[in-house]
């Protein structure tokens, strides 16, 4: 059965929602009630102004009645419900758009258990790996041990000599203020267990949260003489000394990019040649990745279009990402291998484009420009430290040929994928 | 009974506190503030216990303890080991890197006092039993030195 055949159907489960009478309905819009009962078993197409006032009158968008569930449900719900054999799945619309409230929860549970199984993951990984906790949790041990201690001797009764006295009284104070300041790091870091979630853990995500919450720009750096101090002192995200010293390289480059590319004659760049970085690097005279740097970092507002990036290092860790709308980027584990940006890593200084699509969870057709380049000293006799960066252009128009890549393994349903790392938890789409 | 102590602790603070309670039961005690020279230090001064920190820079503790063990000179020394991490693993790794004994920080002056002085009789004990005719110093590091030839 189409969508459109089914119309009568969406118009009879939102007035059951609704809690409407069906005679209730009918005389709102002016018709029988008998004729809405055909029009709710689908036995006359409706359109037009009645299809508008049904609408109107049960609180919906016309598109609601007529499409039907909206494609980003049915792609979570396919989700969702991968486990199951491929024919219940070919029902997959007809479920969602005749029962729209079960299917949205069903999904909701789904996303529930999939960020469950995120933070299990994370709270794993951290236990395991986390060199910043076991840092932290080091230094309030070894400090408490010597406070004890200390303390210990002075509290005897035979007492010590005035100039150890001295000394441990030192010793003590010392240790006490070094004590506070690391437990309270250590609870901030601890602190919103019930948040886990959400809650940014390690100090590279911290960061990520920071950034984000400034939405990626910093109008004190865009000028000379801003205080970047004075941005990290103020920032409640930026809990941890290492999450500090992460955001004042972030922020010191940035600054950095700033003067070579600053936002005014930038801006005016783009609205002459668009979001095109060779011309811009061009007319700059600046590397790429600077420029990848700075169109991320302006707002969007100023460039009129949304852009995301992700700078990795040659290992192919990601230590930068910047999300945008129809482009998912993992928060766990690895990326996907076909990510242009990994290409980039095997061509040196070889800037590459591809036309890419997400094929699960409402990917749209991306634009990503991918570059590496050498970061820091170049000498002879040592090998390059390689980065390379991507930014991510959703574009409004659907390729014909388009390469399908996913997010990461785990999530991905492209079959016979030769860079498949490990099975995914969707089966038989 | 005392004798010679090396401690191997990067926290001056910790390392003070120690120096000093074993000093004044008559422990001559030299301080070592990472895990490099450590193996270097004990193949010229024997001492009666080495404490070990777990964590320490250049070298960890149970890398120390591997160089230690594979030393036929210092296969057998008594080795306290301190260590701000108390999980199993961890002193599961430490007994079979050879660690005589595992304590976990914060520890109280007596039990460091109370393990060195045990750690220090069991080592004369072992001796004793070897050799009863060596038992002191002197005769120890003439041993030592015959062993070496």
């Amino acid at each position: 059965m189409s969508r459109g055949a089914l119309t009568g159907s969406r118009i009879r489960e939102r007035r059951l929602i609704k809690g409407m009478r069906q005679a209730d309905l009918a005389r709102s819009v002016g018709i029988s009630a008998s004729y809405l009962n055909l029009i709710e078993h689908n036995r006359r197409r409706i359109g037009g102004k009645l299809l508008l006032a049904l609408a109107q009158v049960l609180s919906v968008e016309p598109a609601t009645l007529t499409e039907g569930a909206q494609a980003t449900l049915l792609a979570a719900l396919r989700e969702a419900v991968a486990h199951l054999p491929s024919d219940e799945l070919q029902r997959i619309d007809e479920f969602a758009e005749r029962f729209p409230v079960w299917a949205e929860a069903m999904v909701q549970s789904y996303r529930q258990t999939q960020s469950l199984d995120a933070t299990v993951r994370r709270l794993s990984d951290r236990l395991t790996h986390d060199s910043h906790l076991a840092a932290s949790l080091h230094d309030v041990l070894s400090t408490t041990a010597a406070i004890r201690s200390t303390a210990s001797i002075l509290a005897e009764p035979d007492g010590v000599d005035e100039v150890w006295r001295t000394r441990f009284l030192g010793n003590l104070d010392e240790d006490a203020r070094r004590l506070a300041q690391s437990s309270k790091a250590l609870v901030s870091f601890l602190d919103n267990s019930d948040n886990y979630d959400t809650r940014p853990s390690l100090p590279q995500e911290e960061v990520e949260a920071f950034l984000a919450d400034n939405g990626y720009y910093f109008a004190e750096l865009e000028q000379d003489g801003g205080s970047i101090q004075s941005i990290i002192k103020n920032s409640p995200r930026l809990v941890s000394n290492a999450s500090q010293e992460l955001a004042v390289r972030a922020l010191s480059q940035y600054a950095v990019d700033a003067q070579a590319l600053p936002q005014i004659p930038l801006i005016d760049a783009i609205k002459d040649v668009g979001v095109d970085p060779a011309a811009i690097a061009l007319q700059f005279s600046q590397p790429l990745h600077v420029v990848f740097r700075r169109l991320a970092s302006l707002p969007e507002t100023e460039i009129g279009r949304l852009i995301g990036l992700v700078i990795c290092d040659a290992s192919g860790a990601i230590v930068f990402r910047k999300s945008v709308e129809g482009f998912s980027l993992p928060l766990l584990g690895s990326s996907c291998p076909l990510w242009p940006v990994f290409t980039a890593l095997t061509r040196p200084h070889r800037p590459i484009r591809r036309r890419v699509r997400q094929h699960d969870g409402g990917g749209k057709d991306c634009t990503c420009l991918a570059v590496s380049w050498a970061q820091g000293t170049v000498d002879f006799d040592r090998d390059p430290m390689l980065m390379a960066g991507m930014l991510i252009l959703p574009e409004n128009t659907d390729a014909p040929d388009v390469l399908a890549l996913g997010a990461s393994c785990r999530i991905c349903s492209k079959e016979a994928c030769e860079s498949r790392r490990e099975n995914s938890v969707i089966n038989n789409l | 009974m005392s004798g010679h102590v090396i401690l191997v602790e990067d926290e001056e603070n910790i390392a003070e506190a120690i120096r000093f309670l074993l000093s004044r039961e008559g422990w001559s005690v030299d301080v070592l503030g990472d895990g490099t020279k450590v193996v270097e230090t004990l193949q010229n001064v024997k001492p009666d216990v080495l404490i070990l920190d777990l964590m320490l820079p250049g070298k960890s503790g149970l890398e120390v303890m591997q160089d230690l063990r594979s030393e036929q000179l210092l296969k057998d020394m008594p080795v306290l080991m301190l260590t701000a991490r108390g999980q199993s693993r961890d002193r599961e790794m430490a007994e079979q890197a050879g660690v005589t004994r595992f304590m976990t920080k914060p520890f109280s002056n007596s039990e460091v006092l109370t393990a060195v002085r045990d750690l220090h009789a069991q080592a004369r004990q072992h001796r004793t039993a070897l050799s009863p005719n060596l038992t002191d110093q002197a005769t120890l590091a003439q041993l030592n030195r015959v062993t070496e030839v």
